[in-house]
């Protein structure tokens, strides 16, 4: 699996675990890094503290690729101020876009998420929006200049896997560019899935940061994405896509 | 003894104590606001200058409380309610009956559940700054009534920045500016230029001051604040009306509109409280929480939290105490509206001890206070022990927690949860 590679905006990336930014803790980092092998790190940019408090900036060792994001931001012109406010902090050009109008259910407004997508890209940053998996949306954000895109699996914390697997399996099938699978997965068996699916990337927090034992549940996750990875890589079997087909061929009676 | 105290049952709280140092004339205006209700003003008619926004929310609050017989809901309701997905209103109003008594620990496992979904395993740290204690209300139970004889005080800008820095210091990030309810003493612009010095210090500047019109939540708002906490106190109009003799607190409805106004203002969040002990507790946490429900629906970007204050002592009557909710109650209450509002936050202030702060914390709580001191410009003392140069106002009411942030940061901690004193951004 050395050549396959994840490409975003021109960056290549061997790792296709990515660790959310929801909750984070030295501990985390470190698992994230060390035992699930995460390249990228999303930060959320008002999470940074100034003060004498643990700063996760502190955290993140060379090498590691930091992907700020716009969490707080009400509509794009907010999420603009936040990503120009994450790069003058340093934190590079990567910038995952998070909208929200909805503070119950904390989903992406696809809308402006656009809107944002098209102007930070104009500005140079490598735009990486996380959307609710709607085609036209998507198609949009290809348009827009985006460099992945992100389309949650179920609501954001909740565990419960890919709800919206169907909806995803379309974006892969139809967008040209990285799907990365975020928001949602609650198990290495549900990462591993959405490999298998196609997924460039899976993107993971809670389920990580509150398992019982962080390195080992971040190895979990590594072997998950490696498994589904190879799985994609390697054609499933017939009984696992879509569509399953009977051994005989049904035609087999036709004479001539 | 300054204060003379007048018995009453013992099922009832004795708010009124009367100080030797009132004028007469001031004294017998007390007493004939407190025993003849006609001298009363009108509790539920707005007074000159209050702004009315004709909002649905309060009917639709009421409506709810006023059906609400907490006796009506059994064992099976209560389970009914802890196997659903989602928590319907019927279903809280189970949870919150004495129906669920015996089912505490279900309903804090589930309420667990919930705040680790939305939350994960953070906790979330402020201190409260109270800038002046100067008041113009009447309200029996607080230590800051206007007929209380307490040492008031308002602290200039310069003070006001002293504490600011001493606060910042010791780590803190998110500020809660407080003042007693004096419009005269403490002007809109004064808090504004308040808010404006909190901005150099702090990442996240929460207001709980008076109720104002939206165009002042604005003006806030713009000074840098973005959170407006007000406590409705108890949502039964009677009993308020019983509570709150003087002063624009009494005028009920322009005190529920607050939070509106507030969001119509601009500001991001809104925080939400009844104090609980003055009237049935279980209908002002129902009322508490669908005053949250309605809002969050009509102003879904918003965000929501709710406090849970017990009555507490104050300075001169330390007979008040929370009646029949105890810590067992309290915890039903924050189970309950963990479960049906998994998304609010939920804050637990210093009026409550340590260790009931620390268990909660890992149930429902997600915010505490830390480093706290309910009274005017004593922080440097509370602090670093060095006694201030200048005078210092007196207490709101008795805090129980008294840790600094690095004791209540190390204890969050300990509890395998993680303490975060910021998340936020002004934008």
């Amino acid at each position: 699996m050395n050549n396959d590679t994840l490409n975003i905006g021109g960056h290549k990336f061997h790792s296709r675990f990515i660790l959310g930014s929801g909750k984070y803790s030295l501990k985390l980092i470190e698992a994230a890094i060390r035992d699930a092998g995460a390249e990228i790190i999303t930060l959320a940019v008002r999470r940074t503290n100034t003060g004498k408090q643990e700063n996760i900036l502190d955290f993140i060792p060379e090498g590691i690729t930091l992907l700020p994001n716009t969490s707080g931001a009400r509509n794009a012109e907010e999420a603009v101020r936040i990503a120009r406010l994450a790069r003058e902090l340093g934190c590079g050009d990567f910038i995952k876009i998070e909208i929200m109008r909805d503070s119950k259910y904390l989903l992406p407004d696809n809308q402006e998420t656009i809107r944002a997508a098209e102007i930070l890209a104009k500005e140079g940053f490598v735009v990486m929006p996380y959307m609710y998996p709607d085609l036209y949306a998507a198609r949009d954000l290809v348009n827009a200049g985006a460099s992945a895109v992100m389309p949650l699996a179920s609501p954001i914390g909740s565990n419960r896997g890919l709800a919206a697997e169907d909806f995803i399996q379309i974006l892969i099938d139809e967008i040209d560019l990285p799907i990365i699978v975020d928001a949602g997965l609650g198990s290495p068996s549900q990462a591993c899935r959405a490999m298998e699916m196609g997924a460039a990337a899976v993107m993971v927090n809670t389920a990580l940061a509150t398992a019982g034992s962080l390195p080992q549940m971040a190895r979990a996750f590594r072997q998950a994405v490696d498994a589904g990875r190879n799985a994609y890589l390697a054609g499933l079997g017939r009984i696992l896509t879509r569509g399953a087909s009977s051994s005989d061929p049904l035609t087999g009676f036709l004479r001539d | 003894m300054e204060h003379t105290n007048i018995k009453a049952p013992q099922s009832e709280n004795q708010f009124f104590i009367d100080s030797k140092q009132l004028p007469p004339k001031a004294l017998a205006k007390k007493h004939r606001l407190e025993r003849d209700p006609s001298s009363r003003k009108n509790h539920m008619e707005y007074l000159p200058g209050m702004e009315q926004i004709h909002s649905d929310v309060c009917r639709n609050v009421l409506t709810q409380i006023e059906s609400y017989d907490p006796s009506r809901y059994t064992a099976r309701d209560v389970k009914a309610a802890l196997e659903h997905n989602t928590c319907t209103i019927e279903d809280f109003k189970a949870l919150l009956s004495p129906a669920a008594d015996p089912f505490l620990e279900q309903m804090a496992a589930r309420a667990r559940l919930e705040t680790s979904r939305h939350f994960g395993n953070t906790v979330y740290l402020f201190t409260p700054l109270y800038i002046a204690n100067y008041c113009e209300n009447y309200c029996v139970y607080c230590g800051f009534n206007c007929y209380n004889h307490i040492k008031r005080m308002k602290l200039t800008m310069e003070q006001i920045e002293h504490e600011m820095k001493v606060i910042a210091d010791s780590g803190m990030e998110e500020i809660l500016i407080l003042t007693g309810e004096s419009r005269t003493q403490s002007s809109v612009s004064y808090i504004g230029e308040a808010c404006k010095l909190a901005r150099k210090y702090f990442r996240m500047t929460g207001l709980e001051i008076y109720p104002v019109n939206t165009d002042e939540y604005r003006y806030l708002h713009e000074c840098g604040a973005d959170y407006v906490t007000v406590f409705q106190e108890t949502y039964d109009r009677d009993k308020y009306e019983t509570l709150h003799l003087l002063g624009h607190k009494r005028v009920w409805p322009y005190r529920f509109d607050a939070q509106e106004r507030a969001l119509m203002g601009g500001m991001r969040g809104v925080s939400f409280s009844a104090l609980l002990g003055l009237s049935d507790f279980r209908k002002d946490a129902l009322a508490s929480a669908m005053h949250v429900y309605y809002l969050q629906r009509k102003y879904p970007h918003a965000e929501m939290s709710l406090s849970c204050p017990r009555l507490r002592p104050i300075i001169n009557n330390d007979n008040i105490n929370p009646l029949d909710v105890h810590e067992k109650q309290l915890c039903q209450v924050l189970c309950a509206y963990r479960i049906f509002l998994p998304f609010a936050g939920i804050t637990v202030s210093s009026r409550e001890s340590a260790v009931f702060r620390n268990g909660i914390v890992k149930i429902a709580a997600t915010k505490v206070s830390a480093g706290v001191s309910t009274g005017i410009g004593d922080h440097e003392s509370k602090y670093t022990g060095k006694e201030p140069a200048g005078a210092k106002g007196d207490e709101q009411f008795e805090i129980d927690d008294s840790r600094s942030l690095d004791a209540v940061y190390q204890d969050i901690t300990d509890e395998g949860l993680q303490p975060v004193l910021n998340d936020y951004l002004y934008v």
